[in-house]
Parts: structure tokens; sequence; C-alpha cells
């Protein structure tokens, strides 16, 4: 018997080195090597600045980075990806400290603000609760997406223009009627999930990249609407003004009958700022309770259906195109909540605030944290909105480190931090069934 | 054959695939207790007939009524809300849902009282369902998701069951056992069943009558039995296909 002859691992490894070091050169020959710049002094005259060194240190650093990283980490028989999922719990132990997971991140984040204020004070704490209040609102636009995207499977590029539509709700009946923030918040709420209807209606029959496309393009559409109609909307000048919210009535002024006099407490700014933490806390909660109530209920359990297969769903007599309006009106509605929380924490909105980018944000929320996951979805708004703030500094290098997070997520956890599917139902105490992490997308 | 209307009444059906006709005036009859099975090669347009009755696509011409009313042009969701209930092609069960979560969808358009009995009736016709109750509906076997698919549509307690080609990609014991159930629920809840096959000798064998389609056109049509024995049938369908 002849057996194959391998190539030994640092045959290989030489080889796959020399050949990124080989593609390294080329790209590096001009991209690097080669710098047009500008003669200083006489004229303006274009000359070529040759940097070969540049282009020797490029190719030495990835021959030697990839003969290494192939030496000890991309062994054949024992791979960089499986090495990093070893990092991850998996399966049934993943559910098992989520389960451990979620009270103790509730409790940390009731206990929040008086923490920050203990350690840090009022005047050091008041950057880092208004982080924790972008986060929260983060995580509730995220549990409205994942109603849409991650449950119903609809995929929704436009989800800000909800987040629109609350936010000027909000801002143009306080405007216009002098409606407190307590009326605007569900009138805010009912007119996006009414918006969210009004587009459902002929969009709802597309599937997949058709819909995307659409969503995109009703986001945009909002967007323009709100910069245009400037008698209306005030345009690019944006609304400002815009009141804030009251404890029960209560005004966080200095003074009599405000908030800190009621209470006989010193009067501080900080007040309202707690105040605004705990309203988007309690919102982004409500939103996912009744989230997981809905999962349990019928309706819930037709949106994930329709996920899966939509045929098999018109074949069992579900009426579709209802669902998935009532997964796009809940899911609007809550970003319209959200929307009304952010124009009265801001006091000023414009059109800015509403671009695709901040689709593209929640989005990659609801992607990164595992589709239809909910503390997934904390995880990382946790991780990205709060990075993103952290390192305010390197600004320039965001998307950068944006797009390597992607790559690595992908690599490591291709469906998303929390990929476990918890079934909603169960007949026994002590059911036990193979996760849908090991299930193909796909009828079987 | 009794004289009496039949439960579901295909008349002169047209079906179009935009410009291209896929069936071209069918009259086919399946009477209360009756298995019927609608054999025919691959493109014959059985299944398009059978996603006809249920409204997707929807009869161009001719009409269909459904236990003496005119379905013809209702929405899939409404027929399949009157009493009929489908295994699609391809079992389509919900791959990330467990056992349980699809045969609650199943159940979804009939009253909930009935949930329980009708969830010990499917797990009684297939034991294995009730072993797997818990995992996830893609992690079954071929002939495991079969066996969801059919319990699924039974879920919905229907009078008229319709199976596109239940045997197929199954191991021939598999096959057996799937048949042997639809025979059950024959005999003893007086199903109705309508089913397309391809598998002609199981179907034939199965069915108390039977209807040959060629090319979106009604050939033949008699008893299993007189069917099994018509030498253009055993030619066509059953030469090499006794499995």
């Amino acid at each position: 018997m002849e057996t194959v002859k391998k190539p030994s691992l640092l045959e290989s490894s030489v080889k796959d080195a020399g050949m990124g070091a080989f593609v390294t050169f080329a790209l590096a020959l001009v991209m690097v090597g080669m710098k047009v710049d500008v003669a200083s002094g006489l004229g303006a005259e274009l000359f070529i600045e040759y940097r070969w060194t540049a282009v020797a240190i490029a190719v030495v650093t990835v021959f030697v980075g990839r003969l290494l990283l192939n030496l000890f980490f991309w062994k054949p028989d024992n791979p960089l990806a499986v090495n990093l999922s070893g990092l991850m719990p998996s399966g049934d132990s993943a559910t098992q400290i989520g389960k451990a997971l979620k009270p103790v991140l509730l409790i940390i984040a009731i206990a929040l603000p008086f923490a920050l204020m203990f350690w840090l004070g009022a005047r050091g704490s008041r950057q880092y609760i208004d982080l924790a209040i972008l986060v929260t609102t983060y995580i509730m636009l995220g549990w409205g997406l994942n109603i849409v995207v991650g449950l119903a499977g609809l995929l929704d590029l436009g989800y800000v223009a909800f987040y629109a539509v609350g936010a000027y709700s909000y801002a143009l009946l306080a405007e216009y009627f002098g409606f407190s923030f307590w009326i605007c918040l569900p009138l805010a709420g009912i007119l996006a999930a009414f918006w969210g209807i009004i587009l459902g209606f002929p969009v709802l029959r597309l599937r997949g990249d058709y819909l995307a496309i659409v969503t995109l393009a009703f986001g945009e559409i909002i967007r323009i609407v709100l910069l245009n109609w400037y008698q209306f909307t005030g345009g690019p000048d944006g609304i400002s003004g815009i009141p804030r919210p009251s404890f029960f009535g209560l005004e966080f002024k200095r003074g009599d009958g405000g908030f800190a006099d009621f209470f006989g407490l010193d009067y501080s700014s900080i007040h309202r700022i707690i105040f605004l933490y705990y309203l988007i806390l309690i919102m982004a909660l409500v939103t996912n309770i009744v989230t997981m109530r809905l999962r349990r209920m019928p309706i819930g359990r037709a949106w994930e259906a329709l996920r899966e297969d939509e045929i098999a769903c018109r074949s069992l007599g579900i009426n579709t195109t209802n669902t998935k309006l009532t997964a796009f009106a809940l899911g609007a509605m809550f970003g319209g909540f959200a929307g009304s929380f952010f124009a009265t924490r801001q006091g000023f909105i414009s059109p800015e605030s509403f671009t695709f980018i901040e689709s593209a944000v929640i989005l990659a929320i609801v992607v990164l944290g595992g589709l239809g996951s909910q503390i997934g979805v904390v995880i990382a708004s946790v991780v990205m909105i709060g990075g993103f703030e952290f390192f305010r500094e390197f600004e320039e290098y965001r998307m950068l480190v944006f797009g390597m997070l992607m790559v690595f997520i992908m690599v490591w956890k291709p469906r998303g931090l929390v990929s476990t599917r918890a079934p909603s139902v169960t007949l026994s105490k002590d059911a036990k069934g193979i996760s849908a992490d090991l299930v193909q997308e796909g009828h079987g | 054959m009794t004289m009496t209307e039949p439960l579901l009444k295909v008349r002169g059906v047209e079906t179009y695939y935009g410009k291209i006709i896929a069936l071209k005036g069918v009259d086919l009859d399946v009477h209360e207790g009756e298995i019927v099975t609608l054999i025919g090669a691959n493109g014959a347009g059985k299944s398009t007939l059978m996603m006809t009755v249920c409204g997707s696509p929807q009869a161009r011409n001719g009409s269909i009524v459904y236990a003496g009313e005119d379905i013809t042009t209702k929405p899939t969701y409404e027929i399949m809300r009157t009493g009929i209930a489908q295994s699609p092609e391809g079992r389509r069960i919900f791959p990330r849902m467990s056992v349980l979560e699809n045969l609650m969808m199943g159940g979804m358009v009939a009253e909930n009282k009935y949930f329980e009995d009708d969830l010990k009736r499917v797990f009684e016709l297939f034991p294995r369902l009730k072993e797997r109750q818990h995992q996830s509906g893609g992690t079954l076997s071929g002939g495991e998701q079969q066996m969801l698919a059919i319990a699924r549509a039974l879920m919905s307690r229907p009078r008229l069951l319709l199976l596109d080609e239940p045997s197929l990609g199954l191991a021939p014991i598999i096959v057996r056992q799937i048949f042997e159930a639809i025979n059950e629920l024959n005999k003893t809840d007086g199903l109705t069943v309508f089913l397309v096959e391809q598998n002609a000798y199981h179907a034939l064998k199965l069915a108390h009558r039977g209807y040959v389609m060629v090319n979106g056109v009604i050939t033949m049509t008699g008893t299993g039995k007189e069917l099994l024995s018509r030498e253009e049938v055993k030619a066509a369908y059953l030469e090499g296909g006794r499995h």
C-alpha cells in the first residue's frame, strides 16, 4: 500500500507564507512603494517618491507573521476558529449562562446610576450615565427591530424612519399643540405604527433583498421629506426647545415646585439625567417583556414560522400579510417610542440624526447579537455603542474596528453572539433537545 | 361509487404559470371517506393541481368546489381554514422550531380545546415524534420530517388531507410506515385523502381510486386495482418501480 505523501507542516507553512508575501508585494509595490507628492518650492510639479524600505517591511512582516500563524495557530488539527469557539460556551451551557446572566444584568442596570454617583460623584458620573442612556436607547431600538428582523425575518434597512417619525411626532405635537411628553409618547408610538402599516401594505409582498431595498428607500424618503418641508418641520434647522419630561407633573427645575424641592433634595442637574436613564430603561424593559410574551403566543410563533417558511405558513391557514403587518407595526411602534424619548432627551432634533448609518448600526446590533436573541442585542449594544464612545479619541479608526469586529464575529460566530434558540413551549420540565445551533437553514 | 355530491369537485380547471399552461382542463372528484391518488411523471402537473386546489396559483378557468362551496378564487389561508389541510411537497417543516412548536403551528386554525387530544392522536400515529418533540425540526431524519409534515397538517382537524409526494426520497421501509399511517387515518378516523405520488405502485395499492395525469390532462381513471393492472400504466409508471 502506498500512502499519499503529505507535505510537512513546515513546508506547507512556508509555501503559504510565501504566497501571502507575494500578494503583499504586488499590492504594496504601487500602493505603498510609490507616493505621488507635490514638489514644494518652484511651481507645483508632481513627483513620485519611492519608498522601497516600507515595501520590504510590509512583505517581511506578512511573511513572518503568516509563517508564525501557520505554525502555531492554523495547524490543520488545531485551527484558530475552533480555538476561538472554545472561548464561548456552546449550546446548552450558553442557555444556562443566559438564564443566570439576565437577572444579574438587570440588577446592574438598575443599580448603575447610584453606583456611579457613589464612586464618581454627580459631576464625574454624568457622562457615564449619559452613555448608559445612549446604550439603553440602542438596546430598545435593537429589541424593536428584533421583532421585525429577528422573529419575523423581514429585512428592514430603514428602521430609522420610525425612530424619526416618533421623534418628530413628539417635537411637532409639543410645538403646535403644547402636549406634554406623557401624552405624546403613546401618540408617537401609534403614529409610527401607522406609518409601519402604510409602508407595510404595498411592500410586504416583496421578499428578502427587494424588501430590504424598499425599506431602505422609505427611510431615505422620510428623512428627505423632513429635510425639505421647511415650513412644517424646520428643515435642516431642526426643531429646538422640545419640552423636557416631568416626573408625574414635577419638573426638574430649580426652586419651588420642582422635583428637588418636592422631595427636599438639593437641586442638581443630575436628577434629570438619572430620571431619563430610568425612563429609557423602563421603556426598553417593556419592549422586552412584550416581545417575550408575544413569542409565546400564537402570533409570535407565527412570526417565527414565517421567518422559517412562508409557503408552509400559508398552507397552514395563516394570513401571512396580516402576520407581517403586525410585526412591522409593532417594531415601528417601539421605534417610535424610542424616537420620542430621543427627542425629549436631546431637546433638539434635526434630520441629521436619522441617516442611513443609524439603521445600519441598529441592524448590526441585531445581527451581531444573534437574530432573535434578546440578550444578544444587549451585549452587542453595550459592546458597539459603548465601544464607540469609549474610543472617541480614535474616531478615525472607528469604522476600521467596526469592520474588524464584523469579520471576527462572522468567523467566530457566524450566526451572531447568541445563536441558540430556546423553544417557546415545552410540555415536560426536563425537556432536552438538540439545539437549533446544529440545524442548517432551509428545509431540513 | 355513491351518487352523492363529492367532497372535492374539480371541473375544467386551467392553471397558467405566466403564459405557460400547466393544467389543460382537469376534472377530478374526491368523495368523502375515499383515498384518491393522482399519479404521473415529473412535470405532468400533479403538484400544480394540488396547489391550485389550495389557491396558489389560482385557476384561471374552471371551478373547484369543496363541500358545496366554491373555493376557486379564495386566498390560500382561507381555503386552509375550511377543513382542507396539506402536507406540501418537500415537507416544508419549520427547521429551527421544535417538533412541538411545528405541531402547534399546524393547530393554529383549530380550536384550542382540541389541542391536547389531537396531539395525543398524532403521537399515537407517529410515536417517533413524541420521542423527539423538543428537538428542532431540522435535526430530524427525512422520514421523521415527513411524519412531522403530515402530523402538522392533521393538527388542523381536516376533513380532507392533501399529501404531495410523501414518499419522496425516503427509504422503502419508511415509505411503508407512512402509507400504513395514511391507511389507518382513513380507516379509523374516516379521513378523506387526496394523494399525489410518483411512487405509483404503492399509491395505487393504497388508494380506492386513481387518476393518471400526462402533460396537464387526466388520461386515465379507475379504481386502484384496475389501474395497477392496466398495461399502459404498467409500462409507463410501474416497470422497475416495485419497491
